[in-house]
């Protein structure tokens, strides 16, 4: 067994994360409810977003103003991330009856909490770069939110660049990351069993 | 301009009670998703057809 650091992660990580768990062939009985399925539903509308995302920065922020196919897409981004709020509410209401976090899952509660507040934001950087009156007004009203707060010197809601910038790369990037980190402490816990059953199974640590 | 199927060029409409006042937009999407909470929850899911049985 040789000390380099590449085989150190690997065993590290194989210790860590068992493919049986990150990658299972079943789930316990009591995942058989429609409200489990709001997880993986949430995951479904994000890659929806990635998708038409992707699409619209090949054209920029305008193209859907002037082509019909720009506007399609867009709408398609648009309810999207309607549906991916929706479902991602229902899921927190879900999880947060039952208490999701018993059984040493308290990281994958405060991941999803994490994602819930990054999604809030890149919503909010999406609003700003509509480019229609619509993003107009909405980044001065929030303009003067970010002065109140003083967190203007940071963040210039009027800057459509770097509003623009902060949607398509940074904010993703990072939602990626948390999403992922979530998905990976869900499976690698697994998924949280009802309050009243007799058989609760720790997450491990 | 396409036609919407609901005219969105207006000023939206808000519901107020006393000094809560909520857009008739936010108010249908939280009933919404109220109502698929509740259907998600008393809905029986369907079982599997290839007669594995789920991990107890």
């Amino acid at each position: 067994m040789s000390g380099s650091w590449t085989g150190k992660v690997r065993r590290a990580t194989l210790e860590k994360y068992q493919p049986e768990d990150l990658l299972p062939e079943e789930q316990p009985a009591y995942v058989a409810s429609w409200i489990y399925i709001f997880g993986v539903a949430t995951i479904a509308a994000l890659v929806m977003l990635i998708a038409s995302g992707l699409v619209l920065t090949l054209q920029g922020p305008s193209w859907w103003h002037t082509s019909s196919v720009g506007h399609y897409v867009n709408s398609v981004h648009l309810w999207s991330v309607e549906l991916f709020f929706i479902f991602m509410v229902v899921h927190l209401w879900g999880k947060f009856w039952m208490a999701a976090w018993r059984g040493r899952r308290l990281a994958t509660w405060i991941t999803g909490v994490i994602a819930f507040m990054a999604s809030i934001i890149t919503a909010f950087t999406g609003y700003l770069i509509q480019t229609n009156f619509d993003s107009q007004w909405i980044a001065s009203e929030a303009k003067d939110g970010f002065n109140s707060i003083g967190v203007g010197a940071f963040f210039n809601a009027l800057n459509t660049g770097q509003a623009i910038l902060l949607h398509v790369s940074l904010l993703p990037l990072a939602l990626g990351i948390i999403v992922v980190w979530h998905i990976i402490l869900v499976r690698k816990k697994g998924v949280v069993p009802p309050i009243d059953n007799d058989a609760t199974i720790e997450g491990g640590s | 301009m396409q036609l919407a199927i609901i005219n969105l060029n207006h000023p939206a409409h808000y519901i107020s009670f006393g000094p809560f006042a909520i857009s008739v937009g936010n108010l249908v999407v939280i009933l919404a998703m109220t109502v698929l909470f509740l259907l998600a929850l008393f809905i029986p899911f369907p079982h599997s057809h290839s007669g594995k049985q789920a991990k107890k």
